[in-house]
């Protein structure tokens, strides 16, 4: 037990002479989830910023070697619940390169189309929420609104709406529902005539600007030495996008552009997101009238064994690059599974980004960095 | 004069209707029955239950209004469970908030704590005194009434730092000394803006204010100068009341609830109420300086359009004009993201001050030369 002057001369606590220590999280409305960061303030500028982790870890890599290559999937839905979807897809390529199943024209379609939906809307839910944090609370609703059509969407054609669990290796669990054409254009045709609402209320706001130019600057060196992957990374110029990098599910046959900004303040950051939406809403369009016919789901044993060795595949998730690494000892379960998460290494850049800015400031770096907790924490 | 005459006129057929009428025959009933001590003495009673009494109204009024207007421009319904339309959802509120405990944490001053959500409350309280809320109806008409105004408003930054500081939690005393910065800071420019009417009018009593503006309200008699000041006005309250954009002391994502972080029960619900019943006096100091308070709108010699206007009562013009001000603060409130504390302390002191002081000497040229309307 601490009596009381020892608390007030502890400098983890109160901090030494002229700072001020507050504990941000680990229930805090800006930390989006159970995040805790030491800040060690002078006045309101920053001097120091430590993440405490581990409030909300599942032990989720050992949970996945206790289970089947069928079942091992849906528990990465988990992780980055905003796009689960993605999560998935991850985890059936790698099991689809160690088995090496060809999967089929149909299934890797409805992939890619599921895969973008799931990416606006995880960009949509993170547009709101980032306004929050900048203190405007209603776009949030207006994003929601979007977002809500593609939880719908998703709802139609696998049953659930955030954790999808639609993803098998070889294919998909399930055709696509008979509306989902007709539901997806309407998405996107609602989508294109709503974006100026979003540059009204937000983009073009002489508030929102000046609360995210020259904020929480990262400079291309540093988010690579950082590891930073998505759209930290693109906002400060580094090429960085895994489906034009390394193409899977057939991203190398649709027409899109990386979206790279050069100014790697939070601003820039954020107009990489914004441009993203588009930029899938683009290849949903092309892929929407040209879904091929065929099987959904390439024929695959009952018992799925993969071949002794190691299987790495990555994928490009709504906040960067996610890796699965697989080490197989020819056994139904792994033996070893780490996650690369992208949340993990941008949240380790944010010490670098808001050192010497405001608290302001740390809340507007924070929700451009767009994390979420049981990603970095699993 | 014509126009007179219609004033006249008005006078006679609209007393049924008007406050003045049963304002003054009651100060004559009390004073001819009783003695004058214990006339003035009920009349001290009547005027405090009727404030009690504005004060639940409004706080009843002005939330479920925020509420709301945040549910229009949010796309969504807002309370609509509690009564017809939920309009009795504040009362519900209301009663959970009374029924729940209020905590004092251990580490807190707990006089100091539970003295600042009541000197918050009084000054709000005493700010109702010169304001008039229609023909006739005001509780103190003094000669110094924007003088008292804007220095009485300018205490309630004591209960919020004193909530702050007795709280004995880092986030509230952050809430605080933003509070108490950004409070004293935009007093100024809102001063400056409120003199700008009183060089125009001559006076500092509100009703001279209120009778300047016979044919024409401030606003649109004043040219440019008070439109600018006007804004400035507008600006300078928003950030007074502590309202988003300029809520920093409560700026929810950084700071949990700022300054009321440990409040809970009752005792929040004073700060709570406190913050409505300014956003009210704020707007019903700019509907009185500016939008001319009760007095009708009157357009230069459209005889037969002041004369329809005349025969609105000068309560529902008074209440009419306010409660825009209010919607137009919480409309910034639902629409705009928040200022970093360094930003706010810039727009005060870079641009909102020189701004109103040239404005002033703008007015005060106008004044001296007459050019005004």
């Amino acid at each position: 037990m601490y009596t009381q002057t020892e608390i007030i001369k502890d400098t983890t606590i109160n901090g030494s002479e002229g700072e001020l220590v507050i504990n941000v999280g680990p229930q805090h409305p800006a930390t989006h989830g159970v995040l805790h960061l030491v800040i060690t303030l002078n006045g309101e500028t920053i001097k120091k910023i430590e993440p405490h982790l581990g409030y909300i870890h599942r032990s989720i890599e050992k949970m996945c070697e206790s289970l089947t290559y069928r079942q091992f999937i849906y528990v990465t839905s988990r992780m980055d619940y905003l796009s689960s979807h993605i999560n998935n897809e991850a985890c059936a390529l790698c099991v689809e390169k160690g088995l090496q199943i060809e999967v089929p024209a149909r299934a890797k379609v409805i992939r890619v189309l599921m895969g973008e939906l799931t990416r606006i809307a995880s960009h949509e839910l993170w547009l709101g929420a980032m306004a929050m944090d900048l203190g405007a609370f209603t776009p949030f609703f207006y994003t929601f609104r979007e977002r809500e059509m593609i939880n719908e969407i998703m709802e139609d054609t696998c049953g659930a709406r955030l954790t999808m669990n639609y993803m098998v290796a070889g294919g998909v669990a399930m055709d696509l529902h008979p509306d989902f054409q007709r539901k997806v254009k309407l998405f996107v045709t609602q989508f294109k005539k709503r974006v100026p609402e979003f540059d009204d209320l937000i983009t073009n706001n002489i508030i929102f600007q000046n609360r995210m130019k020259g904020v929480g600057v990262l400079s291309g060196e540093d988010a690579i030495s950082y590891g930073c992957t998505g759209p930290v990374a693109r906002g400060s110029g580094v090429s960085s996008d895994i489906r034009k990098l390394y193409p899977y599910d057939g991203y190398d046959a649709v027409a899109f552009d990386e979206v790279l900004e050069t100014a790697g303040d939070s601003y820039a950051r954020y107009l990489v997101r914004l441009r993203e939406m588009h930029q899938s809403i683009r290849i949903i369009e092309q892929l929407i009238d040209a879904i091929p016919e065929g099987d959904f789901q390439a024929k695959t044993k009952a018992v799925l064994k993969l071949p002794k060795g190691e299987f790495y595949t990555r994928v490009e998730t709504a906040r960067g690059e996610l890796g699965v690494y697989i080490v197989s000892e020819g056994g139904t379960t792994p033996y070893r599974i780490k996650f690369r998460s992208p949340g993990f290494s941008n949240l380790s850049a944010l010490h670098h980004m808001a050192k010497g800015s405001k608290i302001g400031d740390l809340m507007a770096t924070m929700g451009t960095l767009d994390l979420v907790i049981p990603d970095i924490d699993r | 004069m014509s126009h007179e005459k219609a004033i006249n006129d008005l006078k006679i057929k609209s007393s049924m209707f008007s406050l003045e009428g049963i304002t003054s025959s009651l100060h004559q009933w009390l004073y001819a029955t009783l003695s004058p001590t214990f006339a003035l003495l009920a009349e001290c009673v009547i005027v405090i239950l009727l404030a009690i009494a504005l004060f639940a109204a409004l706080g009843l009024v002005l939330v479920l209004m925020e509420r709301k207007v945040a549910a229009h421009i949010q796309i969504r319904l807002g309370p609509n469970r509690v009564g017809p339309g939920g309009m009795f959802q504040t009362v519900a509120d209301t009663l959970k908030l009374i029924m729940k405990e209020g905590l004092t944490p251990d580490k807190a001053d707990k006089f100091l704590f539970n003295l600042a959500p009541f000197i918050v409350m009084i000054v709000a309280m005493l700010l109702l005194a010169p304001i008039a809320f229609a023909k006739g109806f005001q509780i103190w008409d003094i000669n110094i009434g924007v003088l008292y105004l804007s220095a009485i408003s300018s205490l309630s930054v004591i209960g919020i730092l004193m909530a702050g500081w007795a709280s004995n939690n880092k986030y509230s005393l952050l809430g605080a000394m933003r509070s108490g910065a950004q409070i004293v800071s935009y007093e100024l420019s809102a001063g400056l803006a409120i003199l700008s009417i009183v060089v125009l009018s001559g006076s500092l009593q509100i009703s001279d204010i209120i009778a300047a503006q016979e044919n024409g309200w401030w606003l649109f008699k004043g040219h440019i100068p008070v439109i600018i000041s006007f804004v400035i006005f507008i600006i300078a309250v928003t950030a007074e009341t502590n309202r988003a954009p300029f809520d920093l002391a409560e700026a929810e994502s950084e700071l949990t609830a700022g300054f009321h972080t440990e409040y809970s029960g009752m005792r929040f619900a004073l700060f709570f109420l406190a913050e409505y019943i300014n956003i009210f006096i704020v707007c019903a100091i700019g509907a009185t300086l500016f939008l001319g308070g009760w007095m009708p709108l009157h357009i230069g010699h459209w005889e037969g359009f002041n004369h329809i206007m005349d025969y609105i009562p000068s309560s529902i013009w008074f209440f009419g004009k306010t409660i825009f001000l209010i919607f137009l603060i919480m409309w910034f409130r639902w629409t705009f993201p928040r200022l970093r504390v360094d930003q706010l302390l810039n727009l005060e002191w870079k641009y909102l001050l020189p701004i109103s002081m040239l404005n002033l000497i703008l007015v005060t040229i106008i004044a001296i030369f007459g050019w005004h309307f």
